[in-house]
Formats: structure tokens, C-alpha cells, sequence
């Protein structure tokens, strides 16, 4: 089973990297614990070409910061055919790039999105303290739901 | 007085939205399209050491970060002494502008497969739900991939050159700070296919000729649709040619006279002022020479193309005469040729990246040139959407004290609002509900310029896009929203 955990946001505005932060972990703990079978990936956006970089996958975890009214994050299944389109299109939803690799390369891996809640969105390199304890939930839900997947694997 | 209003923008692209002012005729008396969200990045970089600035203006935003890169290290070469654009080695001038050619080439791709060819060919007034790359994938997914593919390779120059995807480090004051390994040169010139340069630039021919192929077939609609006379401002080599990385200030008015003449850019704030207008925090930057009635200009693909003399790699300049013999030799002023002359400098940056890739000084190891430090620099580049303006002043502790910024979507501040104006001129006059045609119109207008309000407006922000029509009261009486 091949998983990705891609996350993706600015980390030079504040909570904004919350995605990337979540990656980060992700990748230090498959390097630091050996685990097989994991690739980590990031970027300020998502778009078109993430369609391709996501096709070889089995399971894909995008992990972005979140504006929405939650308590400390959400990890939520992504459906192809939940796609939105926005007015210039610089940047696409998770849904988006999982449309389109359905569409262009017929694959579908299996993808889901943690939304972790962020406060402030200044030009600050560091996370806000509650921002950071969200992280901390956030990154052990990623890797118990990746031993999770994996053993259902086995 | 009746008023339409849209509100167009996206997570990381600030907030924007357009009204348009009717009278009690429903004849349109005023457009204007705001931006209301402000954040100052000038003032946060004021107090920084000024060799962290290419790397914190990368936190406007995640859409032309290169551009901003590049543009603060230049104006940081100026200030460390190694000259004001010739004064670099020769790897440290060639990385650059292959990462810049790498930047140029992926933007290029991702507007004109994934902005632009979904009203190509789909049609303007088709299904919104299905107008955009995910509907062109259904309908040509040969064509889909070539945009993806096109993405990635430019995606991976800029990798390649700037050392990392995020928050790259590549340029630095005086240079750069890595070369192009042998490894990273041959795979960009004989990776397996479609990931190598023949391919690319094959792929850019062919996406040139499809917008041909459009054009011809829809003449009366390409050529007449938000038209209006403009001044056209860019960069230029002393020579004239196009250079989308280093050179002089040229201006020319609507009949291709010069009005600015190839002036150096170190002293831009001699030629150029800013006007501030109370319903917009974007500014309108004009020529001073002629003032803020008559001295906007227009910035990106179609002036530069109504700058420049001649593009010096030759399949675009081949596309180059043939667009220029269009409109007799004089400056184009027809909006949706903006994506033709995209189209052109997208052959243009994918020659220059297959040019650059065989320069061995690529290979050499001599990426820094230091000299006496100045007070002040500036720092010009042509960024995907048009001229972009990095000016920054140290103190003796060498900490930043001012900061100014002109990005490409404020220089087009006044010629998308002529867009918006004309397209709403010809499709809105005499109408009371807003339909998809007339939505997308007005979209089509704005897009045509490539517009980033993230970096215009130097905020974070989350909006869809939204048409409100008011009568001459202000009472609503019509809402889009999409």
C-alpha cells in the first residue's frame, strides 16, 4: 500500500502552516520509526499537476490550515464529484485535483483532508500557541489512521 | 442610479470584487473594480536585515512567489554593490533567469490550459459547472495532460534553480547559491517523455496554434472584445528585444510612440507616480510625465509584446511577426489577444529554458559577486502577469527602512477597469438580470490580465464570486452568485 501525505499552505503567514506543519511530523516520524510505504509531500497550493503526483497512490492524506469554525480539526473523506471551481483558478480543493486525476490518468486513490484549525494569518514564521496544540491532535490522529490503514492492509 | 457587483477571489488571493453603476436607462454610467483588504507588507519587512527579503517576500503569497524572489534580489544586487543588473557572474545571471524562464513558462501553461481554454473550447456561455480544466479533461484529455505536464516541468526548473519548492533559497544579494548539477541538466534536456524540453516547447507551438485555430473561427468576438486604447509599459533589452529578466523602462502610447525611452530603472520613481482613490486600496500607478488622467498603462504579455522590437529566439519571433503583422505593426489593444501573445512568450521562455540548459556556466562555480554596499536598490522584473517593483532603503545596521512595491496586477489596475467597463458596455447595457453570459463576460475581462490580488493587496482572504444588481436606489434586484 502506497500512502501520500501532502500538505500545503504558506509557512511564512502564520497558522496558514499548519499543513505543512503536519507533513513535516509525518515525515519526521516515518524516517525516525521506519515506517515503509509512506511519502510526504508539500506546497503553497494545490493544483493542476497534483493530479498526476497523486495518481500512483493507494490512500492520499491532504492536510491544509482551516478558517471554518471547528474546535481543533476535522479528518474528512474527499469525494471526486464534490469539486468546486473558483473565479482565477490559481489554486485548486483537494476534490478538484482527485476529479481530474480520475479523469486523466483513471485513478482514484482512496484520499481524505485534515483540516486543522488556525487563528491568525499575519507574515509570522511561527504557529499561535493554540494552533500548535492543534497540530500536536492532528499529527497523532495522521499517524494512528496511517498504522490503521496499513495494518487493515496486512 | 442602478449598481451590479461582483466579488471575485480565492483562498490565497485576497478580496476583489466589481461594480457596475447604472443609470435610471440601465445604460451604464460607471464600472469600477474594487479591492478591499488591505495588509502592509511594506511596513512588516521595515526593521528586517535586507539579505532576509527574497525569501519573506515569498510570503505574499503562494502564486508568483519566483517573481518576488527575483525581483528583491535585484534590488539587494544594487545594494551590495554588484551592479544594478550586468554586475552578476555569469552562473549567477543564467540560474536566475532559467529559474525566472522556468517561473514564466509553468504560470503561462497553467492560465492558458487552465484558465483560458475552458471558454476556448467549451464556449464562452457553456455550462459553468463543466467550464474549466475537469471539462476540458472530459472533452480533450490529450490536451488536459499537456497543461499538467507543462505545470510540472516548470515546476521542476524552478525546484531545479531555487533549491526547494517552498520558500526557496536560490537567489541570494549578489548571486545565487547553487548551480545546475550535470544530473538536473540532462534531465530537463533528454528526460523520458513528456518531461524534456523538445517536448515542451512542441507542446507550446501546438497550444499556439490551437488559440490560432480559435481565433480564426471567432474573429469578430476575439477582436472586439474589451477593446480600448492604452498606454503599454515593460522592461526591454537596450536593444529592443524582448527580455523578460533585466533591461530599461519602455512606455509606448496606443500608436506605438515612445513615451518613456528606455530609461534606466534605479531611477523609476522619477517616471512613474501612484494614485491613491478612496474605493480601492489597490493604487493606479501613472506615468507623471503625463499624468493620472491620461498616464495609466498596461503591463503583462500584450505589452511587452507592444514594447519590444523583436523576441530573440527565433520560433517566437516567427509567431511574433506574424502577430505583429496583424494589427499592421501597431500596438495591440484587444484584451483576449492577451492569451496570443501569452501563447508566444511561452515558445519564447521554453527556447530560452533549452538555450540555458546547454550554457555550461551553469556548471561553474563562480555564483557571487560582492562589491561596496549602497543605501538603496531597485529591483524590476517582467513576473508572469506584467512589470513588478521591488525598491528597498537599509540603515547602517543594515536593516530594511522603507519598502515599496509595485506588482503587476496594480500596474493593470486601470486597464482591467476599462475591460470590465467596455464588457459591461456592450453586454449589460438595457438589462436587469444577470445571466451566465454576462457573469462570465466580465470574469473573462479580468482574467484575460492574469490577476493575482493577493500580491496587489498584500492580504489573505476567502471569497467566491458574486454579481449583485442594484437599481437606482441601491435596492437589489438581481443576484449571481457562483
Amino acid at each position: 500500500m502506497k500512502i501520500l501525505v501532502y500538505g500545503y499552505g504558506n509557512p511564512g503567514r502564520q497558522d496558514d502552516a499548519l499543513g505543512i506543519r503536519l507533513a513535516e511530523n509525518i515525515e519526521k516520524w516515518i524516517a525516525d520509526e521506519n515506517i515503509p510505504g509512506v511519502d510526504v509531500d508539500f506546497n503553497y497550493q494545490l493544483n493542476i499537476e497534483d493530479s498526476e503526483r497523486i495518481s500512483p497512490f493507494d490512500i492520499v492524506i491532504f492536510a491544509d490550515a482551516s478558517i471554518e469554525v471547528i474546535d481543533d480539526f476535522i479528518f474528512t473523506k474527499v469525494n471526486a464529484d464534490e469539486a468546486t471551481i473558483e473565479f482565477t483558478m490559481h489554486a485548486v480543493s483537494p476534490a478538484f485535483v482527485l476529479d481530474l486525476c480520475k479523469k486523466l490518468y483513471g485513478k482514484t486513490p482512496e484520499t481524505f483532508l485534515m483540516h486543522i484549525k488556525g487563528y491568525e494569518w499575519e507574515f509570522i514564521e511561527e504557529l499561535t500557541e493554540e494552533a500548535r496544540l492543534n497540530l500536536v491532535k492532528a499529527t497523532d490522529f495522521v499517524k494512528e489512521k496511517i498504522k490503521t490503514l496499513q495494518a487493515q492492509k496486512t | 442610479m442602478n449598481k451590479i457587483t461582483i466579488e471575485p477571489v480565492t483562498r490565497v488571493e485576497g478580496h476583489g470584487k466589481v461594480t457596475i453603476h447604472m443609470d435610471d436607462n440601465l445604460n451604464i454610467a460607471q464600472t469600477r473594480l474594487h479591492i478591499v483588504e488591505f495588509r502592509g507588507f511594506e511596513r512588516f519587512v521595515q526593521g528586517r536585515p535586507y539579505w532576509e527579503a527574497p525569501v519573506l517576500v515569498q510570503r505574499l503569497c503562494g502564486i508568483c512567489p519566483v517573481s518576488h524572489h527575483l525581483a528583491a534580489a535585484k534590488a539587494l544586487d544594487v545594494i551590495v554593490g554588484a551592479g544594478t543588473g550586468d554586475g552578476l557572474t555569469p552562473a549567477g545571471e543564467k540560474m536566475r533567469r532559467l529559474m525566472h524562464y522556468g517561473q514564466m513558462f509553468q504560470s503561462h501553461a497553467l492560465h492558458f490550459f487552465h484558465l483560458a481554454s475552458p471558454d476556448l473550447l467549451l464556449g464562452y456561455d457553456s455550462d459553468p459547472a463543466l467550464r474549466n480544466v475537469i471539462g476540458v479533461a472530459m472533452k480533450y484529455p490529450d490536451l488536459a495532460v499537456q497543461g499538467v505536464m507543462m505545470r510540472k516541468f516548470g515546476q521542476e526548473i524552478i525546484a531545479a534553480t531555487a533549491g526547494k519548492k517552498i520558500h526557496g533559497t536560490g537567489a541570494i544579494p549578489g548571486g545565487i547559491n547553487k548551480n545546475l548539477s550535470i544530473e538536473e541538466r540532462d534531465r530537463f534536456l533528454h528526460g523520458a517523455d513528456p518531461l524534456n524540453i523538445e517536448k515542451m516547447i512542441e507542446w507550446s507551438l501546438s497550444a499556439l496554434e490551437l488559440f490560432k485555430g480559435y481565433h480564426k473561427a471567432n474573429q469578430s468576438f476575439v477582436d472586439n472584445f474589451a477593446v480600448f486604447p492604452s498606454n503599454h509599459l515593460s522592461l526591454v533589452r537596450k536593444d529592443g528585444a524582448l527580455d523578460l529578466y533585466h533591461g530599461v523602462l519602455r512606455a509606448v502610447d496606443k500608436d506605438g510612440k515612445k513615451i518613456l525611452n528606455d530609461v534606466e530603472y534605479q531611477d523609476y520613481y522619477k517616471y512613474i507616480n501612484e494614485e491613491v482613490k478612496s474605493w480601492s486600496y489597490m493604487k493606479f500607478p501613472f506615468l507623471t510625465s503625463i499624468g493620472k488622467k491620461d498616464g495609466w498603462y498596461t503591463v503583462g504579455p500584450l505589452a511587452r509584446l507592444n514594447t519590444c522590437d523583436f523576441i530573440p529566439t527565433p520560433l517566437a519571433q516567427k509567431a511574433f511577426e506574424e502577430y505583429k503583422a496583424y494589427t499592421g505593426g501597431k500596438p495591440n489593444n484587444m484584451s483576449l489577444h492577451m492569451h496570443w501573445a501569452r501563447l508566444i512568450e511561452t515558445i519564447h521562455a521554453a527556447e530560452m529554458i533549452k538555450q540555458l540548459l546547454n550554457d555550461t556556466d551553469l556548471q561553474s562555480t563562480d555564483l557571487v559577486t560582492k562589491g561596496t554596499k549602497q543605501s538603496q536598490g531597485v529591483g524590476i522584473i517582467e513576473a508572469p502577469r506584467g512589470t513588478l517593483f521591488h525598491h528597498y532603503a537599509i540603515n547602517e545596521n543594515d536593516q530594511i527602512t522603507m519598502a515599496n512595491l509595485i506588482v503587476s496586477t496594480t500596474n493593470n489596475n486601470e486597464s482591467m477597469n476599462r475591460a470590465v467597463n467596455d464588457v459591461a458596455n456592450k453586454m449589460m447595457t438595457g438589462q436587469k438580470v444577470i445571466t451566465e453570459g454576462m457573469k462570465n463576460a466580465v470574469e473573462i475581462a479580468i482574467r484575460a490580465y492574469d490577476p493575482c490580488l493577493s500580491c496587489a493587496t498584500h492580504s489573505l482572504g476567502k471569497m467566491p464570486l458574486d454579481i449583485t444588481m442594484y437599481d437606482s436606489n441601491n435596492n437589489e434586484i438581481d443576484h449571481y452568485k457562483s
